[in-house]
Parts: structure tokens; sequence; C-alpha cells
């Protein structure tokens, strides 16, 4: 028997809370929402209450031009009261900065909703905390098995090897400008490349942010302006929209590089014109989607947006009780 | 393998010729022998393991991987090398080091149908993700990485400063690991012996007409026909078809293959006898019916009963061991035409020449031909040696209405009604500039019609194996298929990114001996804009 709370009920617009009359992460403007992480598929505006970590109402802000209407800042490992007896805890995601799963309890039922996560390290973020929890929402965004991102380090020493490769020309990296773009910088940081970074105007802001939130991310530069000459043996970082747009034409004989775990898929990564594929994500690939259900080891595993064909299909070869939750609203993320 | 990987995925990458060259070039020179004589042959289909199917992957996969995960991976990744590269489990001891190729291809060349799938788990067990790739493309023969055998010259050519045409004329003698080329090209060497081998000569090729004005004192009009053009070899015994694109294909017209005793270099158009297409200048039918002899590997007795071919010849460009190519036209069908009597009048005909004074005539006689074998004209200069390639100002030609343009098929999309379930929708492009310099096909329409039922399932079957990416109900094609499309005008408009827009395109034929990169481009499109 599926285990039937009451209490929550999945809908294809969000995870709705009946008693609080409260949405997790939901797809249009509620009353209330609790909201995982800033991406703007799962951060909405318009919300008559937001309840979020700071982190994640602060990028909020910065990308809707205001604070959210009545926000309220959770901390990680906070517990927040709802009406109808919900308890709510905001727990590390691992995904972007500010990213939290969210752990819902009422009557001794616990259920954790991920939100989007990751297992792999990540110095721009607080790392996923397993909850041991009956209900384990997740996501699937990489819910097959052809999904096993490679260690961030490989992907960084590629992507060093080929701008060393090419003083006469530029790496222009497309990686999304909230999360994946920091992470990427940070990493390069980590691996001791202390050139300047040529940031696309569109990131610019949100390499702001995540440094005052205390995110060393080395020197940036705006690439706008600077002469081609300059940019040559450079990095430059742009929203993936950016890759094979005018705007790159600037740039001295661009190498076109994407960070996504898409590119795991040659095919994929031939449809953008990505000559330089690092597989790099922020979502769970399908070993740390399995190794996280078999951890936290819960009585039922919903999912919410992704491949959840092939993780039902796991769960179901594991004597696991699941069902897919058919979420609206959600993008393909991760590019 | 690890380099040939590194390769491989390079190829698959680089969008620009010229990269593509350099990547493989430099794999040439500084890969050892007979590493890169075998990569070589993997990249250019010259490689065949008959023991390792494409079932081989399946069931080697499908003793490791659930099948319902196989197959909602496979469905997404859409080519079943690939997946299998990524679902490959990692072996938890340790393994010897990654195979060379050349240990590769002789552990599956020593394979049987029983030892096939262990020997290939062997070699997938020591690679990683992209060396699996690698190795199941090479094993299964089908690279489709977007790299044409010509290209693979052209690199081959530049990775040791020789000579294209050459390379061209001594390759097709040669078996991998090509271990004499490379010690010509590389080492300075004598070239391989290409006297007493079948090698297949580079085509010489025409130019659009356009708005030239040709003096028919100086150039000489023939038929164009509608077959496909090939060149057929005899010597030392030996006999081999060519295609267009150099291809042997030979196994596919036996009776052609007889017909020939004298030691000669011949081309000419092939076609099939037709009775009921006549015409003037005698006995052809329609391409359909040469489509029906395209592609096999061996040939009924029905079938040569029903469609019987024979080669129209155009030019001679060796006769009893003489090289004839640096004569003119004129000089080599003198030659030609002495030689006839010798052929047998079955297989054999001489595409005739036009009389006209001058071009208007030669466009009256053009316009009342009404045999569907004719193409259109061929201008000739009198005085032109025979050159590989298209050489500006030696060779025109001059298709009938309706305007035909050979595009390249982009994406195809299923039908409905009868054509249901079918991919009957397709949508082609022209290249937006020298395709060899780097440039990218712009799509210029879409066409539902034209085609064969036949032809129908033979496309169908083609977009379905050629498949690179879905979106939604559309598929789109590796770009390798030339059609040639039939249009009534073209006109210009600003709702295509081509700037132009057809009426009422329709599939004329199916170009599948013409590579992709000698499709139009949108300029020669442009040029018949109507308005």
């Amino acid at each position: 028997m599926p285990i039937d709370l009451a209490w929550i009920r999945p809908e294809p617009q969000g995870i709705y809370l009946p008693p609080a009359d409260a949405w997790i992460d939901p797809a249009h403007a509620v009353p209330r929402a609790l909201v995982t992480h800033g991406h703007s598929d799962h951060a909405r505006g318009g919300h008559g209450q937001t309840v979020a970590t700071a982190a994640t109402l602060a990028i909020m802000g910065l990308r809707y031009g205001v604070m959210p209407e009545g926000a309220q800042a959770v901390d990680y490992g906070e517990t927040i009261a709802l009406p109808g007896g919900i308890r709510a805890t905001f727990v590390p995601a691992g995904h972007v900065l500010g990213s939290a799963q969210i752990l819902l309890e009422r009557d001794g039922q616990r259920v954790v909703v991920t939100g989007d996560y990751k297992r792999s390290p990540d110095p721009t973020c607080a790392p996923f905390e397993p909850v041991p929890c009956d209900v384990f929402i997740t996501e699937a965004t990489f819910g097959l098995p052809v999904f096993r991102h490679p260690p961030i380090a490989e992907e960084i020493a590629r992507l060093r090897e080929t701008q060393a490769a090419h003083p006469q020309r530029c790496v222009l990296v497309g990686a999304y400008a909230l999360g994946k773009a920091q992470r990427l910088i940070a990493e390069l940081r980590q691996a001791g490349h202390d050139a300047p970074i040529f940031l696309h105007g569109a990131m610019e802001r949100m390499c702001a942010l995540y440094r005052e939130w205390g995110i060393d991310l080395g020197e940036l530069r705006p690439a706008a302006g600077v002469a081609k000459a300059e940019l040559a043996g450079h990095i430059v970082v742009c929203p993936p929209s950016a890759l094979n747009d005018r705007w790159s034409r600037r740039l001295p004989d661009p190498i076109t590089a994407m960070a996504s775990g898409w590119m795991r898929v040659r095919q994929r990564a031939r449809q953008r014109n990505v000559e330089l594929p690092l597989v790099i994500s922020d979502h769970a690939d399908w070993d740390e989607l399995t190794a996280t259900i078999a951890e936290v080891n819960p009585a039922e595993t919903w999912i919410t947006h992704g491949r959840e064909e092939a993780l039902l299909r796991w769960c179901a070869l594991h004597q696991r009780k699941a069902r897919a939750l058919a979420m609206v609203g959600y993008e393909d993320e991760d590019d | 393998m690890e380099r040939f990987a590194a390769l491989v995925d390079g190829l698959v990458y680089t969008r620009s010729r010229n990269g593509k060259l350099a990547l493989l070039a430099q794999y040439l020179r500084d890969t050892p022998d007979p590493d890169r004589g075998w990569a070589l042959a993997a990249l250019t289909d010259g490689l065949n393991f008959p023991a390792v199917k494409a079932g081989t992957i399946r069931a080697l996969l499908d003793a490791r991987v659930d099948e319902v995960l196989w197959r909602l991976s496979r469905d997404y990744v859409g080519d079943t090398a690939e997946t299998a590269s990524l679902l490959w489990p990692e072996p938890q001891t340790p393994q010897l080091p990654p195979p060379s190729v050349s240990e590769a291809v002789e552990v599956l060349a020593g394979a049987t149908r029983a030892t096939a799938a262990e020997r290939l788990a062997g070699l997938l067990d020591r690679l990683d993700a992209n060396g699996r790739y690698a190795l199941l493309k090479l094993a299964t023969g089908a690279m489709r990485i977007g790299l044409s055998t010509r290209l693979a010259k052209v690199a081959f050519a530049q990775a040791f400063g020789v000579d294209v045409e050459q390379v061209e004329e001594l390759w097709h003698g040669q078996a991998p690991p090509y271990a004499d080329l490379f010690a010509w090209a590389a080492d300075g060497a004598p070239p391989p012996d290409a006297q007493s081998l079948p090698l297949f000569r580079p085509f010489m090729l025409a130019q659009p007409l356009e708005d030239t004005v040709v003096d028919l004192g100086a150039f000489v009009a023939e038929w164009k026909w509608d077959g496909i053009r090939v060149q057929l070899v005899h010597v030392a015994g030996q006999t081999r078809l060519y295609s267009r694109g150099g291809d042997d294909i030979s196994a596919s017209f036996p009776e052609l293959i007889g017909a020939l005793q004298i030691p000669a270099v011949l081309d000419g158009e092939l076609l099939v006898r037709g009775s009921h297409q006549g015409g003037e200048a005698g006995g052809a039918a329609s391409f359909n019916a040469l489509q029906q002899r395209l592609g096999r590997k061996s040939v009924s007795k029905a079938m040569l009963a029903d469609y019987p071919a024979f080669v129209r010849l155009y030019d001679v460009l060796q006769l009893q061991g003489e090289d004839l190519r640096p004569l003119g036209w004129a000089a080599r069908r003198a030659r030609l035409e002495a030689l006839m009597p010798q052929l047998d009048p079955q297989r054999f005909d001489i595409s005739a020449v036009i009389e006209a004074d001058n071009l208007d005539q030669l466009a009256e006689i053009r316009a009342r031909a009404r045999d569907d074998a004719i193409e259109g004209v061929m201008l000739k200069r009198r005085d032109a040696p025979y050159v590989s390639g298209r050489r500006a100002g030696l060779w025109y030609k001059w298709k009938r209405d309706p305007l035909l343009i050979d595009c390249v098929l982009m994406y195809a999309q299923r039908g409905s009604g009868k054509r249901s379930s079918f991919y009957s929708d397709f949508t082609f492009g022209c290249w937006d500039g020298d395709p060899d310099a780097g440039a990218d096909l712009l799509p210029v329409g879409k066409a539902y019609f034209g085609f064969t039922d036949e032809e129908l399932k033979w496309l169908d079957r083609h977009v379905r194996q050629h498949t690179v990416n879905r979106f939604g109900p559309v598929r789109e094609v590796d770009r390798q298929l030339v059609l040639e499309v039939a249009f009534d005008s073209v006109h210009a408009s600003k709702r295509h990114k081509s700037g132009l827009a057809m009426r009422f395109p329709r599939i004329h034929r199916i170009r599948s001996d013409k590579p992709a990169h000698e499709a139009d481009r949108l300029d020669t499109l442009r040029a018949m804009v109507a308005d």
C-alpha cells in the first residue's frame, strides 16, 4: 500500500501542503511558498509569502530586482512551524548557493523534498546532508544510467590543457549564470588558475553576489570592451545562450566549451556546436541518485521531474516503492 | 586506442573541415605504423569484422544491464555504440593496459561468431568510456562521424605534403593498414605499383552553366544522362566498377564486370535498359529503374533480366596501358569511337554528340528533349584534357527544366495518411558558402512528395539509420544524403533564414552516389531567383 499522507499532496504545479495552505517550489503565484533554491523554474515571483534560505532570497531579489514579498529567511538546520501542525526544516542540498532540501514533519511522519541536489563536492555551497525519512521526494534530471559525471577535477584539467595549448585563442565556456559559473570559476581557482577570468555581462551581478556571500572567485573582469588580443589565451565565461550568439564574435577565435551534465552525450554537445564538452553538473548523476535513495532508505520514493521512468525501474528492481509525480514547469536544467 | 579515441572525439566535435583535416593529419604524422593505417581504415569504412554484428553489442549489454534501462538509455542517446560505451560496467579487478588499435584489430579479426562477444568484452574492460565508444565504432564499422573518405585522403595528403590526386589513385590499390602508402608518403619510398591494379581515377566534373555564354566552336554539346556516373576499369584480368565517390560497386553489376575484356579506364553513365522510354537516343529507363539495382550485394537472375544495366560512354581515360588524360577531348573522343566496335553493344553505347550551331539552337533542342533519361546538356571544351575535379571553364552542365538543385537532407518528420509512420516530410539545405572551407548548411525547403513508394521506404530507413538527433516528432539526420530537388521557381523570402523560398519543391531523385559536400550552394539557388 502506498503511504497516504493527507497533509501533503503532489500537484502538477508543485507540492501542496493543505493544512498550511503552502506550496513547495510552485510554478505559479501562491499565498505561501517554500522555495528550495534560486533557479527560476523553482523560485518564481509573486508569492504572498516566500520562505527560503537567506542566500536564496538574495538570489531571488537579484533576479527579480526586488526582495520577494513577505520574505522569511531560514537558516540551515532551523525548523519553522507552519499552520496545521507542520514543521519544516531547511537542510543543505549541495546544488547551488543557498539550496536546501526541505524536511517536513507532522504527526511523526517525515517527508524530505530534495529540490535539486548533488553529492559531489562544490566549493560554493554547503554539502548535501542525507536525512532519514518516510517519503523521499527526489529530482531525476539525470535519471538514466548513461549519466555518470566524472570528477570535476578531470574536467577542469581538460579545460586548462585546452587553454594552455591555444595561446592565440580564448576558451569560451557556456555555464549557467547561477551556480554553474561560480562553481566552475571556484574550481579553476582551486586548480591553481590565477589569471583573470572574463565574464559575459549577464554573469557579473551573480558573481558579485557570490562574493558578498564569501566565495572567493579571484580576479574577474568584464569581457565587454576588452580588445581581442587581450583576451587571447584566457578563459571567458558566458551563459549557454550566448555561446553561438553574435556576442561571441568579439572574441579571438574562441574554442567553444560548455559545462553541463548533458555533455556526456556526444550529440547533445554537437547540437550546441560545442567543441570542448565539459561534463560538469550541479545535479546528482545516476550513481548519486541511486546511492542517495539507498542511503536515505525511505519507505517510499516520489520522483518530481527529469527522466523518472528509469529511476522508477531501478526502484522496482531493488524492491523499493516509488511513484512519479508528473510535475510540470520544471525545465531540463543544467545548461 | 586512447589516441584513436581522442581523434574520434575530436572529429565528432570539430565542425570546420579545416579543423578536422588538421586533427587527422596530425594523428597520421604522430602515430606509428600499423596503428595509423588501421585507424585510417576504420575512419573510411575500410575495416570489416564479419564476426562482430550490431547484435553482438546488444547481447553483451543484455547480460550486464537491465533490459528496460538499456532501452530507455538507448532511446535517449540515440546511438547503440555510445549507449553501450556509457553503460558498460567498469571491471572491479585490475586490467591490462588499454589495447593499441593494432591489438584491437588483431583480436577482432581473429574472432569467430562464437568468440566475438567474449573478445570484444575483454577489450572493453580495458578502456574508459571514450575508448569504448571508439572501439565499438571501429568494431561495427559504422563511424558516421562526418568524415568522408575524400576528406581522409585530403588529410593524408596534407599530413605528408603529397599530392591528393596521387593519393586518390594509389589508395584504391592498397589494403589496410596501407604500409606501402605510408612508406611512400611519409618516408619517400617509391609509390606502390599502380599499373597492374584496377584503380579508381578521380572524375572530371562540370560546373553549372548559369550565365556563361560558350562558343560552340570551342565546345561540344552532349546529353547529360539521368543515371549514375561510373568508371569501369579493366587491368591485368581484373575489372572494377566505381561510383562517383570512388566506391567499388562491382558486386551490384556483374553483367558489366564480365563485359569489359580490354585494358581500359572508361567514364560513362550507368543506365538500365527500358523499352518503354526509348527516346531518340535510345533505350534507357528512368532513374527509378536504376534505383532497383543500386546498393545490392548480390543480384538475382530476375533482377538481371528485368533491369539490365549498360554504360553509356562519355570518355576514355586509359587504353591498353596508355594514359589518354593529357589529350584534348576531341582526341580522346576519336579513340573512344574507334574502341566502340570492340565492345559488346548490349552493354555499351556511346553518348551522342548534339549537333547545334549556337546556344539558342541548343536551348531549343534541350527543351524539346522529353526522354526521361535525359537530365540536361553537357558542354565540354574540345581541347580540354581530362583533369580531376571541377575546373573552371572546361566542362559545364546545363540542366533541363524543371529547376533542379542538389540539396542535403537535414531533417525528416513523420507524415500522415498513407505516409503515416514513415519519415516522409523532408527538410533539406544548401551550403552557405564553400563546404570545404567550413560553410554550414542552411535549410532551403521542405518536400513530402516526388518519390515512389519504394523510394519512400528507402528514405524512411535511411532516416532511422542516420538519425543524430530528435526534437519531438522531428529527426535530424547526419548530413550525408544528397537529394536532387525539383521545383518550379524560387523567390526571395524574409521568412526563411536562407532568404529563399521554393515553389513546389519535390524530391526528384535520391543521389546516394553523390558526396554531400558536392551538393549545391545557396548562391546557385539564389541565381535561380525569378523575380
